[in-house]
């Protein structure tokens, strides 16, 4: 399941990158999407990747949340850059996590630091080190809704 | 053509997707730390970008130029994190330390005078930003 | 309206090299041209599209990776760099032999 879903993928994104339709194309595409695939394999043997994700309806309305959530955030940044008196107050501490798998906190250290105001410096097994802008944006992290939706997901 | 409704929201977007970016680049000029910067930048990064691809995925029509303008966007989102995280993380293990306002002047201000000679730096921007306060 | 868009890059484009040459710290340098390689990414695609380029969204994808991957190859070596320490002007002259 691992090995084709990433051959169909490549093949695809061939197709895209190429635009054109025509018998020597595809097989050229083909070929060399073998050829990833091959070097893909030689590599696993050293370093075991974590395994293909694959895309889930609720990965799809997590990523309309959160691009909600980025706009907000955005709209907030932009708000304080523009102000004469630039109100920030920059924080920098600990944040609780729960999750344990590695795709589900890989996924909340990179929404967190895709949201504008906030940025994860570090990981660590029970906590993520948060560096934000604001008191307002480290409290909402705290109130937790990012991790629930992330755990909502299962993963 | 395009559509004239389609050709608003285009533009719409590169309003929009304009001021976002000049946004950015004004915060990266005016916070005063390093740590503070990279939430400027992410500003033009995250909300700028895809709306001026946007604007020009609008005014493409449908062809493959619409989905490679698409990969564009979703490897910018999917890569910036990344950087940011990369730029933080190498900051801090070269004894950056993150300026944190006035209220924490006290008890990190010396911690924040490290080899880089940051803590001078970011509280003379600091200065200057009360300044423009006072000014208003 | 592309003309403003052009214009809104070019103008942060010119505020990310001024915070670039300001520094101070070689970390704000690296974020100022990250952001400029992220900003070249949109002048291509949007400029592409005014000036009817062929095949300029496959530029801009081609700049986009070689913008992150550069990113990361820079930050990586800083990492590798050994901290300049304090003593280390004193190793040219070795107390044992010049100060007996």
């Amino acid at each position: 399941m691992y090995y084709p879903a990433i051959a169909v993928t490549l093949y695809l994104f061939w197709l895209v990158l190429s635009g054109h339709f025509s018998g020597f194309f595809l097989l050229l595409g083909a070929i060399s999407s073998l050829l990833v695939l091959f070097c893909l394999r030689r590599m696993d043997r050293v370093d075991r990747s974590p395994g293909f994700v694959p895309p889930a309806p609720g990965l799809f309305a997590y990523g309309a949340w959160l691009l909600w959530s980025v706009v907000r955030s955005n709209i907030d940044v932009a708000r304080r850059i523009w102000d004469p008196s630039l109100p920030i107050d920059p924080q920098w501490r600990p944040l609780k996590v729960a999750l344990t798998k590695p795709f589900g906190r890989a996924l909340y250290a990179n929404s967190i630091t895709l949201t504008p105001g906030t940025l994860t410096t570090d990981v660590h097994p029970g906590h993520f080190n948060i560096h934000c802008l604001s008191e307002a944006a480290m409290e909402e992290l705290e109130e937790g809704e990012m991790e629930r939706r992330i755990r909502r997901l299962g993963r | 053509m395009t559509p004239l409704v389609v050709e608003l929201v285009s533009d719409l977007f590169f309003i929009a997707g304009g001021f976002l970016c000049v946004t950015g680049g004004v915060g990266l000029l005016r916070f005063p730390d390093f740590f503070t910067r990279i939430h400027a930048s992410g500003v033009t990064e995250t909300l700028a970008a895809p709306l001026l691809l946007g604007g020009v995925m609008c005014r493409t029509g449908w062809s493959l130029d619409t989905a490679k303008l698409l990969l564009v966007i979703i490897f910018l989102l999917a890569t910036n994190p990344t950087a940011a995280h990369a730029m933080a993380r190498a900051a801090l293990q070269g004894g950056l330390k993150p300026w944190l306002g006035a209220a924490g002047e006290e008890g990190n201000g010396e911690q924040g005078n490290g080899e880089q000679g940051n803590g001078e730096q970011g509280r003379r921007d600091a200065g200057e930003g009360e300044g423009s306060s006072s000014l208003r | 309206m592309l003309l403003a868009a052009v214009l809104a890059i070019l103008v942060t484009m010119v505020l990310a090299l001024i915070r670039a040459l300001l520094g101070p710290t070689a970390y704000d340098r690296m974020l100022a041209s990250n952001l400029f390689g992220t900003k070249t990414v949109l002048l291509i695609a949007v400029g592409g599209h005014a000036l009817d380029w062929p095949s300029f969204v496959d530029v801009a994808l081609l700049y986009a990776m070689i913008n992150f991957v550069g990113t990361l190859a820079v930050m990586r070596f800083f990492q590798a760099q050994p901290q300049p320490q304090p003593q280390a002007p004193a190793a040219e002259h070795p107390p044992g032999e010049e100060h007996p």
